[in-house]
């Protein structure tokens, strides 16, 4: 049973990860890395590592690879397609360090010399791999490296923070924002914003706000609070005004 | 199963992934490539573990799913200011440390 379970995930593993290397749009690259993280943790329930598997599964496979998904969303996955595809060249100059890289591999794993590689492990104790066993170890023999964990953690979220803010003048949008560029100078009453609120008045319409002044001027009451349009200079066509 | 079996799909993956960095020029797929290279080395620690009987290793695989997480949020905020820039996102084209 262990055999067939130990097969299957080992090729979906195999299998997501040629997926991540080989599938052209990067949205189905995480995705096929999702199912390799997966596989994954089957293989670390089959080594007896329950916590690690856990881990895998809601750490990996769930938030990281969200954060994935969101970048890639973000920057658009249809946009990155366009890449000219590397060289044949360059693809088997790759292809062999590749295969060099496995055989020195294999050599150094199966000529290692190591008896216990071709069993199947020690002998199973109870409690081997669970969260109390791993949690004990964190925060007593490996109590250093669980706090300078926690310390790269914070590193690495303030730079990405600091990388990833928003910039002056970096981008071709921020250049643009100068005012002069996009506020033309245009004529005197052609139709501008402060003339349809009534700050800025055409000079033949000016008579009835002056005639209003003038009768302000004499003394005679006008029925409307024109008083402060008055102080404030501005020649707003108040209603009084305007009444013929 | 015996360990050597693990090891050589460990050895496996480990090479899918490096042939990935080496060929794709998208950096988030290279990123992809690192952390396939990283779980193979997750996956070869926790054999070792089982071998020996000893949960150190998976002590190990544990600081190494957290080293993996930090690369992965400065990589992808590096990405974003990448983009944020309006550089292309293609690692033949930024191989200059100037902007």
């Amino acid at each position: 049973m262990a055999e067939l379970i130990f097969f299957i995930a080992a090729i979906g593993a195999i299998a997501g990860a040629i997926g991540v290397v080989a599938l052209r749009n990067p949205f189905y690259s995480v995705l096929a890395l999702v199912g390799h993280l997966l596989s994954l943790a089957a293989l670390f329930l089959l080594l007896r590592a329950e916590f690690i598997a856990a881990a895998q599964v809601v750490v990996y496979a769930g938030a990281v690879m969200v954060l994935y998904l969101f970048v890639v969303s973000y920057i658009g996955g249809g946009s990155l397609q366009q890449l000219t595809p590397g060289g044949a060249q360059l693809r088997t100059v790759a292809g062999a360090a590749v295969l060099a890289l496995f055989a020195e591999l294999a050599i150094a794993v199966l000529g290692s010399g190591l008896q216990a590689i071709d069993s199947d492990g020690a002998p199973y104790v109870s409690g081997f791999g669970t969260p109390a066993q791993i949690g004990e170890a964190l925060l007593t023999k490996f109590l250093f490296p669980f706090e300078v964990a926690s310390l790269l953690l914070l590193v690495a979220a303030v730079g990405a923070v600091v990388l990833a803010r928003r910039r002056k003048g970096t981008t071709l949008e921020d250049r643009e924002e100068d005012p002069t560029r996009w506020i033309t100078p245009r004529d005197l009453f052609s139709g501008t914003m402060a003339e349809a609120v009534g700050a800025v008045r055409p000079p033949h319409e000016a008579a009835p706000g002056q005639a209003a002044t003038d009768e302000t001027e004499r003394g005679r009451p006008v029925a409307t609070p024109a008083g402060d349009d008055a102080e404030a200079g501005r020649p707003l066509p108040t209603p009084g005004g305007e009444r013929p | 199963m015996s360990i050597a079996w693990y090891l050589v799909v460990s050895a496996l993956i480990f090479c899918i992934g490096a042939g990935g960095v080496l060929v794709r020029r998208n950096p988030l797929v290279i990123l992809l490539c690192l952390e396939l290279m990283l779980n193979a080395a997750n996956l070869a620690l926790i054999a070792f573990a089982r071998m020996h009987g000893n949960a150190d290793g998976q002590i190990f695989a544990l600081i190494v799913m957290v080293v993996a997480a930090c690369e992965v949020t400065v990589g992808l905020g590096l990405i974003v200011a990448i983009f944020r820039r309006r550089l292309p996102i293609d690692v033949d084209e930024l191989r200059e440390l100037q902007g």
